[in-house]
């Protein structure tokens, strides 16, 4: 499972840090910085599953 | 005061935000109009205004900035001749800029107050929490509001400005003046002035007398394509910091230890799960979202079947959205671990809260320091609890004791 941000919609709520801190931090703007590339550790998985269903900008795109 | 206001003949075509049983407690009024046929009621009051009630109207029209812009933010009319009166260009960016200035408006505060640069108040926010509680933990009792949450905000933000903290009651009565008494122009007005006047006057003093590290300065110095920046985006960014950090902060941290103060349950699982403070802050933000903030209509357009006109008010009740059933599973339910949580208490879209990363720091470590000094606390009268709405919701008075 991969995650990403897209950039033009996240408005920097940070809720996707909040939930998956491991996964998602923040860039010097405050918006979401995607905090590991390519495939995520499967423990991960869930926390990034949670990141994805609190961002209110609905930002977060997972692929399997 | 005796209330001559006109009672409310239907929440959905004469709903009154002013109303003091819902300037007290908004939700069922709102619950009302969100379940009703019409989830977008109408109003003739205060010349009138459209009110969303559904968390996805809500998310649509933030969206929408074309449309529905950000000329004016406040929940009624301003005051008549601000405009073309003194400073009447001095607004409070970004929060009612338009793209496409909206863009640098914003761009220029962020790194104020992404994460990592806010992390440097907490402790400075902890002391000055334990220096509030030291004035009151003898007595066994104190006013959550008045004494604690109203006094946190102020100070940080006074700090980060890089002005005097004795201002700070000087500088609630002018936010309470633009935001909570709305009916009253006069002060309006006058206390508009007085925050534009007083920050002139620091600009000044900074003019003769540079310094560093304080946001003023950082202000003045920046510049936007080789050029400094208007001192009206200085002016505005310092009016923007009272009228948006103080109030509503201080309002969530109020809300928050009402809450607590009715719930040792919720105080027991703070105490005993660390883990729980990130998503218990969301969710208390979420119940509690103290902020709406208005919209004009940009040209006539029909939204959900309502037809809004050129110049038309929408309220953007973040607070109502945050309650929708369709959206959250028992929403009027306090769930300090819930697992969905897309809450909008800070907004939606391009105007989205620059400042939530402080304002969440603030909730957090007013909660934290309280509860680690005064674990166990209750209300002493809850019909004695008093409340501003309107704008931004939270109590005024609310006396605990210990
Ligand atoms: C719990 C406390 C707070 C709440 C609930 C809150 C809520 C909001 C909301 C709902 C908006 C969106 C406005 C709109 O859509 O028109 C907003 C915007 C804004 N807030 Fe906050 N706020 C809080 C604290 C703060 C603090 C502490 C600051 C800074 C010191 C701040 C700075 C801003 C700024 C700069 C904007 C405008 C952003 C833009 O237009 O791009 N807020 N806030
Ligand atoms: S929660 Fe969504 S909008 Fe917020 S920072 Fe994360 S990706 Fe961006």
């Amino acid at each position: 499972m991969k995650v990403s941000v897209d950039m033009g919609s996240c408005h920097g709520h940070q809720m996707c840090a909040i939930a998956a801190p491991e996964v998602f931090g923040s860039d010097e703007l405050g918006n979401a910085k995607v905090l590991i590339e390519g495939d995520l550790p499967t423990e991960l998985e869930g926390k990034a599953r949670r990141a994805e269903a609190n961002c209110p900008e609905r930002a977060i795109i997972i692929s399997e | 005061m005796t209330d001559t206001r006109k009672p409310v003949e239907s929440m959905l075509t004469d709903y009154d935000i002013f109303e003091p049983s819902f300037v007290a407690n908004p939700y069922p009024g709102y619950s009302e109009i969100r379940e009703s046929e019409c989830p977008i009621a109408r109003t003739e009051r205060y010349e009138g205004s459209w009110l969303p009630t559904r968390y996805e109207d809500v998310v649509a029209l933030a969206q929408e900035y074309e449309i529905f812009t950000s000329r004016g933010i406040l929940v009624m009319p301003p005051p008549p001749g601000q405009a073309e009166g003194a400073y009447g260009g001095v607004a409070a960016p970004p929060i009612t800029s338009d793209p496409p200035d909206h863009h640098w408006h914003r761009r220029l505060i962020l790194p104020v107050f992404a994460p990592q640069a806010v992390a440097k108040y907490e402790q400075s926010t902890r002391d000055l929490c334990n220096a509030l509680i030291d004035e009151f933990i003898d007595k066994g009792t104190a006013d959550a509001a008045a004494d604690y949450a109203q006094h946190i905000p102020v100070r940080v933000i006074s700090n980060m400005l890089g002005v005097p903290l004795d201002m700070e009651e000087t500088f609630t009565g002018w936010v309470r003046g633009v935001l909570e008494n709305m009916h009253d122009m006069e002060l309006r007005k006058r206390s508009r002035l007085a925050i534009i006047e007083y920050f002139l006057a620091q600009v000044e003093d900074r003019k003769t007398n540079p310094r560093e590290n304080d946001l003023i300065s950082e202000l003045m110095n920046t510049e936007v394509e080789g050029k400094k920046v208007p001192i009206e985006y200085v002016l505005g960014v310092c009016n923007l910091m009272l009228v948006a950090g103080i109030d509503t902060t201080w309002s969530a941290i109020g809300s928050v230890m009402w809450h607590m103060a009715q719930h040792p349950e919720h105080r027991k699982q703070l105490r005993e799960n660390d883990d729980l403070w990130p998503t218990a802050i969301e969710e208390l933000l979420r119940v509690y979202a103290p902020v709406t903030m208005a919209r004009i209509v940009d040209r006539d357009i029909e939204f959900q079947g309502c037809p809004m006109k050129a110049g038309d008010r929408v309220l953007m009740a973040f607070p109502a959205a945050n309650r929708d059933p369709r959206q959250f599973e028992n929403p009027d339910e306090v769930i300090l671990d819930r697992e969905h949580n897309r809450h909008v208490a800070f907004g939606s879209g391009i105007h989205r809260c620059a400042g939530s990363n402080l304002a969440r720091l603030e909730v957090r470590v007013a909660l934290q320091t309280w509860l680690k000094r005064i674990p166990e606390f209750e209300l002493v009268d809850p019909a004695t609890v008093t409340w501003a709405g309107g704008q931004v919701h939270g109590p005024r008075s609310c006396m605990v004791k210990f």
